[in-house]
């Protein structure tokens, strides 16, 4: 028998009635994206609040007892793990990943529903057991984010008894969640586009998503790999990455493991993680920036091409993590060539937002303050990472605050910049309201600001030799005052920004109840997600007929036209001037 | 590209394989033209060798680290029959039984397409039998390592400890593998038996359950190579 493909079935949605199977075990794709956005929202919150502890104790080392040195590792570690993988991944992945693309793809939801709700109650239970940790004796593990053995499971370490076991355990079964999340979302993009919807006609958004995910799925088992031995070292004694070593004076009682192949493992999963949590979000900027300036994007498949190939080299590049690890040096060579190589299709899609903006009519909503403000923080951040990518510029910068403040504008504001235009931007699809525009302006320049004078001072910090993961710094007589001063001050600026997003979340939730009515497309896009025919959509997104699909995204401001954009549903026209589309394709 | 097609496709020929390969790619509704489920199927499976690689590497990565000397897998994988050792008798006969039922499991797919449920079912059953026998073989030898020989994944009396660590870690992981394969076999080879798939007349799954399959027998055939004849 043939098969049909998704596009040309005839299927009528069908809407579950009750409670339970409305919001609670959904097979609906927009409530397990809300589903997946509130939990990771919450452990955020968590993670956000742990940072604050560790700020008070790093700025005023001597006014607080909040924090003791045990707990301070703990803190940073869980911090870092927790806004890397259950938040910033499960958000964009699992949230946005699951919102849109069946959206802008004109599907009617993933290609497997059932297992995109396991994907979530999975992901659900790897929180709770990561959350779990918290509670157990020892507390949990305060081995650093990236959990380098022998440290992270010798004792002495905090948390070295049972919280690295949940913390690896919670890690395993992310990454079973991630992976059945992740099938759907790839497969989806694939094989169940709408009529018309050819994959150079999908929004940027899909187009980052989708590599997202690819690199997930390929980058994650070496994490899962690293995290089963290490499970297997800690609990049953094996010595994969242990080597002989002394401790406390004695012999311990592994040998003959590799430390350096734990690290080679974590960071070929670290680093297109990075990239896992960036291209959604370059993909995301590029549809707000493009909607917002009334303008297409510039150099479509240039952006898609530079989403590919960013993706590709991510996966050769990780031991640039690693340029003081002890490795052969000849390696650094190679890794910082390839480190420099991928700034070219970053700077290319750098340019072609910029270019995307140049002379367009820009309206300054949220969601585009929030689109802009990821330039600059995306800018600073890559222009530093360029001193990180050179071995020699590195190793005296390496374990130095530098590094936090690169990688916190780079991979920490950068993106959740992006989450918060993005959640601006489609909050009126979402809940069918307008939010308050005032209190998310306010919003915007509260953070943007406050996390430039967070991590500026960083880098500051970071050339005059300041070590990172210190509890205290004492007297130490290379620090001057001024260090102190400028510690004090990034905690002032921390808590600020920290108080900031209580202005969000008051947003979001009055807006729910007493925002004004959105209608069902107040920005006037053009991608599908705006067309559907409810808003919020219903389950099923398009009523009984699929939307089809006869032009590329970005068709805004189009010459000689009434409106200043062109659905993407919208026929195509004999007109005197060849759309865009038509432009670009036949060369 | 719709309508654009016809004008850009006249100005120059590909090759015709790639005349394929660009419309499928530029293809609107599906990029493959397979079911989705096959499309997934592959897709995880690519996936899961990414997880087969790194244990592997690691594998291989441990064993030149360490600085103890490695046991000779000849010797303690070799079982006696009467007189002499016989080096790798067992997984020989395991390798053996495990390609077999790649074979059952081909035939059951093309009995799948060809709508005959009794041969494909029994056929499945068969497969899942000989995958059975390969766990059943593989406990077996586990036990004679712990048992007899003494290995212990935290160390062993012939040489490195890593031998044991690796050794339990991959066959384990490999191990399960071939466990949720069985299941996996018995409960498609049920529904076939059943007739659920009759309505649709679609028989895919026998098939994707085949990728699967195949997979973990041939992840089987690496594991064979890098660590028992290495």
């Amino acid at each position: 028998m043939a098969y049909v493909a998704i596009a040309d079935r005839d299927t009528h949605p069908h809407n579950p009635d009750t409670f339970i199977t409305k919001y609670i075990w959904s097979q609906d794709h927009k409530v397990i994206a809300i589903q997946y956005a509130i939990t990771a929202i919450f452990v955020g919150v968590i993670a956000l609040v742990l940072s604050l502890l560790f700020r008070l104790q790093l700025g005023f080392p001597d006014s607080f007892s909040l924090v003791a040195p045990n707990e301070y590792y703990q803190y940073v570690t869980m911090h870092g793990m927790i806004m890397v993988i259950y938040l910033l991944t499960a958000l964009f992945l699992g949230g946005f990943g699951n919102y849109l693309i069946p959206l802008m793809c004109g599907a009617r939801d993933m290609v497997f529903p059932y297992m995109n709700m396991l994907s979530f109650w999975v992901y659900l239970l790897s929180v709770i057991v990561l959350l779990a940790s918290f509670f157990v004796p020892g507390g949990p593990t305060g081995a650093g984010w990236t959990l380098y053995p022998p440290q992270s499971i010798s004792e002495g370490t905090p948390g070295a008894s049972a919280g690295i076991v949940l913390m690896l355990l919670s890690l395993i079964i992310f990454i079973a969640a991630f992976t059945m999340g992740g099938l759907n979302y790839v497969t989806t993009v694939l094989q169940a586009r709408t009529r018309g919807m050819t994959l150079m006609r999908m929004p940027l958004s899909v187009w980052g998503i989708f590599v997202a995910t690819i690199l997930g799925l390929l980058a994650f088992p070496a994490l899962l790999v690293a995290s089963v031995m290490l499970l297997l070292d800690r609990v049953i004694g094996t010595s994969f990455f242990m080597p002989e070593m002394l401790s406390m004076g004695a012999n311990i009682d592994y040998g003959g493991g590799s430390p350096i192949l734990f690290q080679h493992l974590f960071w070929f999963f670290g680093h297109p993680e990075v990239y896992i949590v960036a291209l959604p979000a370059f993909g995301i900027v590029s549809d707000i920036l493009s909607v917002h300036a009334r303008k297409s994007i510039f150099g479509y498949r240039m952006m898609v091409w530079a989403i590919v190939a960013i993706g590709a080299l991510s996966f050769v590049v990780w031991a640039h993590h690693m340029y003081v690890s002890g490795m052969n040096p000849y390696f650094g060579f190679f890794f910082a060539t390839t480190t420099l190589i991928i700034a070219v299709p970053t700077a290319l899609k750098v340019y072609n937002w910029i270019l995307t903006l140049w002379r367009g009519d820009i309206h300054l909503r949220v969601p585009m303050l929030f689109a802009i403000g990821f330039l600059f923080t995306f800018i600073h951040g890559g222009l530093t990472g360029l001193f990180l990518g050179n071995v020699t510029v590195d190793l005296p910068l390496s374990d130095t605050y530098f590094v936090v403040g690169h990688f916190h504008m780079v991979m920490g504001v950068s993106p959740v910049l992006v989450i918060f235009a993005a959640i601006y931007h489609w909050f009126p699809k979402i809940t069918g309201r307008m939010f308050h525009e005032g209190l998310g302006k306010l919003h915007f320049w509260l953070t943007l600001l406050g996390t430039y004078s967070i991590y500026l001072p960083m880098h500051y910090l970071g050339i005059l030799g300041l070590p990172r993961r210190y509890y205290a710094y004492g007297d130490t007589d290379f620090i001057p005052e001024s260090a102190h001063v400028m510690n004090a001050g990034i905690t002032v600026a921390a808590l600020l920004v920290a108080a900031a997003q209580s202005l969000f979340f008051i947003n979001m939730i009055w807006s729910l109840f007493k925002g004004k009515k959105a209608g069902h497309n107040p920005w006037g896009a053009t991608t599908l997600e705006w067309q559907t025919p409810d808003t919020p959509p219903k389950h099923g997104n398009w009523g009984h007929n699929l939307p089809e699909v006869h032009r590329w995204p970005y068709d805004y401001s189009v010459p000689g036209e009434k409106e200043d954009f062109i659905p993407q549903t919208e026929p195509a026209r004999m007109s005197a001037i060849p759309n865009r589309e038509h432009a670009h394709s036949t060369k | 590209m719709g309508s654009n097609s016809s004008e850009s496709g006249a100005t120059f020929a590909l090759p015709e394989g790639f005349q394929d390969f660009t419309r499928d790619w530029s293809a609107d509704k599906q990029t493959f033209q397979v079911p989705w489920g096959k499309a997934m199927m592959w897709i995880f499976l690519l996936s899961d060798t990414f997880i087969f690689a790194c244990f592997l590497t690691s594998y291989m990565n441990v064993r030149m680290s360490t600085r103890v000397p490695w046991p000779n897998p000849s010797e303690v994988f070799a079982l006696s029959f009467g007189g002499d050792p016989i080096p790798l008798i067992l997984i020989a006969i395991m390798t053996f039984i495990l390609i077999t039922s790649s074979g059952t499991m081909a035939l059951a797919v093309n009995y799948g397409y060809r709508q005959d449920r009794a041969k494909t079912a029994a056929l499945m059953f068969i497969t899942a039998a000989f995958g059975a026998t390969f766990v059943g073989m593989q406990a077996f030898e586990w036990v004679k390592l712990i048992v007899e020989e003494g290995v212990r994944p935290w160390g062993n009396p012939m040489g490195a400890a890593q031998f044991g660590s690796s050794f339990f870690m991959i066959t384990g992981f490999h191990g399960a593998h071939v466990s949720i394969g069985v299941i996996y076999l018995s409960v498609v080879a049920l529904k076939v038996l059943k007739g659920d798939y009759e309505a649709s007349g679609n028989y895919e799954i026998v098939e994707i359950t085949g990728l699967y399959w195949h997979f973990v027998d041939l992840v089987w055939v690496f594991i064979f190579a890098f660590f028992y004849l290495w």
